[in-house]
């Protein structure tokens, strides 16, 4: 017995060693995965309800989860609502059941009472996705897990709108002062700028914006767990820096891969590129209604001309910035919608071939000694989006026209397109609803209530605007396409949109990582898997 | 007499203890021709230039990235040194950002040099309190690299523009930013030998017979710390044409509608691993021979102005 026990002792220390080898050698080959994701653009913010913007977005299906959510196909897929249906006896009712058992990242749990916080502050003054839910007179919870969303009226593809729409906890927004959302606009500063508590897979590690943001695998999380376990997020605005990174192994995927390189990788060792395309059409709009330009050496607006505007589409050589721009890496089109998207037509995208004579008589018969503007143009958000504007520059300057180009980084860029102090701009519009009427309500419908925040054109037509609003309650859908199809013409003739064309995306990454490309350009690292 | 006055005079140049140091150095002798040459042709862009790249009606953007001396295939141009990828002519925009590069450069140092002198003047001459508070400026400047304080002044002047100017204004504001993070040099320079000359006698009887301050300064003192001033204004402008392409190359300077050489050494530096080696490597170069010889002539300058060495 004396001698037995010390034996039975170590026998189990041997036997606990070696499990513990066990666990440690399953946890190094199974757990720790991290993921160096390299992009253009950094968040704008983490406020859930502020910036309606691509690489925001991105970050943010990370630790926030919404509703439902697009797949790689572009399908919709139950997230946090498990169902979503029409009310039976009430077609103006939508009702979501939710996910049971989700917590947020601070542990308590999520209730109908933080949907309809949600859906509170995604339509409060200072989001940016107001324009999204005008439909919504309002939410309540019926029992823990349902919630009812009153419409203005029947509005059955008002689910699509919620692929972007953001659960927050509402105790964790009362006690740190967010309830309404940041007003980006106005630079204002909140708690939930910098600090994250969704239900997503990842938490919020550590943030320093514009430097590097890291997420970690959450444990509590309701899914199947990733094979990635960690994330860190860096962006990286020179595009030739990003590949070099990719190159010399700090980073593992890069996004917005400059079109030059695409060949120069697929033909490099261990990388390589996945290219798809992207659910986002790159369009320049100007100020078509105001009295004079800010930015003109003449007293009129040019833009108000419809002559000068069918000018300015005559100059625009699509296949040359297709050829030479973006090396082919481009679908050049006239319609300002991406081809996923509900009221798409190949006679919209179709597009003529430049004629700088005719655009040129056109111009001199107005101003015979050609006027002169400010282009504005963001030079770290879109694929080459700075050499897009100073070609047209060149090509405007066929035709007598004078653009100064203004190109700067994108957190400068949008808020001139959102307080009217930009005559003309470029800009990339992706459909995460895949539905023209996102477009319209956002880019063609006036400024008012929810509506147009983008619609830089300051375009007006209360007919158009009319048949925008009667969309929202349309429930036969195919009166519903026909008058997406009026609006479209219409828009089409009065042009306040000059469309250039639809990204195609390409990824790069080491070899051994597959990540699909997605329409909208969110990869989900969740997605993400490892070559064993 | 006047016909004779001339020549004598060239002769005096040629003759001068300067020129004949010249005369004995051959690497001043190549960074004078390489620094001239760029000069002139800077100069006379408009007149040597093939096309004229701010003028965007002559651009065809199908010539873009065509490589030197080859045609392209949809427009069957060619280019001595390469089209870049707006289908400018590069050796083009090379003469044409030289003379952006060289007029911030001489415009940043001649401003600094003004500003310096005056304060090293001022400071050397009266000392007390004025030198003691000029001083201490400088030295909290000099403890911060210029091209930070470039970047600061940069970033500062453009948030009081108008953004409806900050294009136009843009080369006037870089200036500015160089010159102010440059003046400080001039200014310890003059200040030292400021202090050394006054108390020598000239100076002391110019003042004993009631010469104006501002008289005994500009036309007895300065004359004589001009020296030195040179040497640095020589260096100076060989950093300011990096300071500019240094801010250029950061986004922050020219527009690239009307590139400098560090605008389009930024604009090259992208198509750098896709093999468009021709767009980088011609305005760096341009620039490195620019810097160089400016840089040797300054050490030359140097060595010919400091009798200890001679």
């Amino acid at each position: 017995m004396t001698l037995l026990a010390p034996l039975k002792k170590s026998g189990m220390a041997t036997k606990l060693a070696t499990s513990a080898l066990a666990l440690a050698i399953f946890a190094g080959s199974a757990s720790a995965e991290t993921i160096r994701w390299a992009r253009v653009a950094d968040a704008l913010t983490l406020d859930p309800h502020s910036q309606n913007e691509g690489p925001t977005l991105a970050v943010l299906h990370h630790m926030y989860e919404s509703l439902v959510r697009r797949g790689t196909d572009g399908s919709l897929e139950p997230r946090l609502a498990t169902e979503w249906n029409i009310h039976p006896d009430d077609p103006t009712i939508w009702v979501i059941k939710l996910r049971e058992g989700v917590t947020f990242h601070d542990g308590s749990a999520l209730t109908a009472e933080d949907v309809v916080f949600s859906f509170d502050r995604v339509r409060h003054e200072s989001s940016g996705f107001r324009a999204l839910h005008t439909a919504v007179t309002g939410a309540t919870a019926v029992d823990d897990y349902t919630v009812h969303v009153q419409m203005e009226g029947p509005s059955p593809l008002y689910v699509q709108n919620l692929t972007n729409f953001f659960i927050m906890d509402s105790g964790w927004a009362e006690a740190n002062d967010v309830v309404a959302p940041q007003n980006f606009a106005a630079g204002e500063e909140n708690h939930a700028v910098r600090n994250a508590n969704g239900t997503g897979p990842y938490t919020l590690v550590s943030r320093d914006p514009e430097v590097r943001t890291v997420m970690a695998y959450n444990e509590n999380h309701w899914a199947e767990a990733p094979q990635v376990t960690e994330i860190i997020y860096t962006p990286i605005a020179e595009a030739a820096t990003r590949v070099a990174a990719l190159l010399s192994g700090e980073v593992d995927v890069v996004q917005d891969v400059p079109v030059q390189d695409i060949q120069r990788l697929e033909q490099t060792d261990g990388v390589h590129v996945v290219t798809g395309p992207e659910n986002r059409n790159i369009f320049f709009a100007y100020d078509v209604s105001s009295e004079k330009l800010a930015s003109s050496n003449v007293d009129d607006n040019p833009f108000a001309h419809a002559d000068i505007r069918e000018a300015l589409a005559l100059a625009l050589d699509r296949d040359a910035i297709q050829q030479v721009v973006m090396r082919g890496q481009s679908q050049p089109s006239a319609a300002p919608l991406p081809p996923f998207v509900n009221g798409w037509t190949e006679e919209l995208n179709a597009y003529s071939k430049p004629d700088y004579v005719r655009a040129a008589e056109l111009v001199k018969a107005i101003y015979p000694e050609g006027f002169s503007f400010d282009m504005h143009c963001p030079n770290d958000r879109y694929l080459n989006d700075e050499a897009i504007c100073q070609a047209y520059v060149g090509m405007l300057g066929r035709i007598g026209i004078e653009a100064n180009l203004v190109s700067q980084t994108r957190s400068l860029h949008f808020p001139l397109i959102e307080k009217w102090e930009t005559d003309f701009y470029l800009l990339g519009w992706g459909v995460p609803t895949f539905d023209s009427a996102y477009v319209f309500n956002f880019l063609l419908h006036s400024r008012e209530e929810g509506f147009g925040s983008y619609n830089g054109s300051r375009y007006a037509n209360d007919e158009v605007d009319a048949k925008i609003e009667s969309l929202a309650t349309m429930t036969d859908l195919d009166a519903r396409n026909a008058v997406i199809a009026e609006i479209w013409e219409q828009v089409m003739e009065d042009r306040p949109i000059l469309n250039i064309h639809n990204q195609l995306l390409a990824y790069a990454m080491r070899d051994g990582i597959n990540l699909a490309v997605h329409p909208e350009n969110q990869p989900q690292m969740t997605t993400l898997t490892f070559d064993n | 007499m006047s016909d004779t006055k001339t020549p004598s005079r060239l002769f005096r140049l040629w003759d001068s203890d300067i020129a004949y140091s010249f005369r004995q150095s051959p690497l001043a002798i190549i960074s004078g021709v390489v620094a001239l040459v760029i000069i002139l042709a800077a100069a006379f862009a408009p007149l040597i230039a093939p096309t004229n790249p701010y003028d965007p009606s002559s651009l065809n953007l199908m010539d873009g990235f065509t490589p030197p001396m080859q045609e392209n295939a949809f427009t069957g141009s060619t280019f001595l040194l390469g089209a870049d990828n707006q289908g400018r002519d590069v050796l083009s925009t090379i003469l044409y950002g030289a003379r952006i590069s060289l007029f911030v450069g001489f415009s940043a140092v001649i401003f600094a040099m003004v500003l310096g002198i005056t304060a090293g003047l001022i400071a050397g001459y009266r000392g007390g309190w004025v030198d003691a508070v000029l001083m201490r400026i400088a030295d909290v400047q000099l403890s911060f690299p210029s091209i930070l304080i470039a970047l600061l002044i940069f970033g500062v002047a453009r948030g009081f523009i108008p953004p409806s100017q900050r294009e136009t204004m843009a080369i006037w504001v870089l200036i500015v930013a160089i010159g102010l993070s440059d003046w400080v040099q001039f200014a310890r320079v003059v200040r030292g030998a400021t202090m050394v000359e006054k108390g020598k006698e000239y100076v002391q009887a110019a003042r004993v017979i009631g010469v104006n301050p501002i008289r005994i300064l500009l036309r007895h003192i300065l004359p004589n710390v001009m020296g030195p001033v040179l040497v640095i204004g020589t260096i100076g402008l060989a950093l300011a044409i990096i300071a500019e392409a240094t801010l250029s190359f950061l986004g922050v300077g020219v527009p690239p509608t009307q590139p400098s050489l560090g605008t389009l050494i930024r604009i090259g530096q992208q198509y750098l691993f896709s093999g468009e080696w021709w767009i980088l490597l011609f305005p760096a170069v341009t620039l490195l021979a620019l810097a160089l010889a400016v840089n040797l002539l300054g050490d030359w300058l140097r060595d010919a102005l400091n009798p200890r060495l001679r």
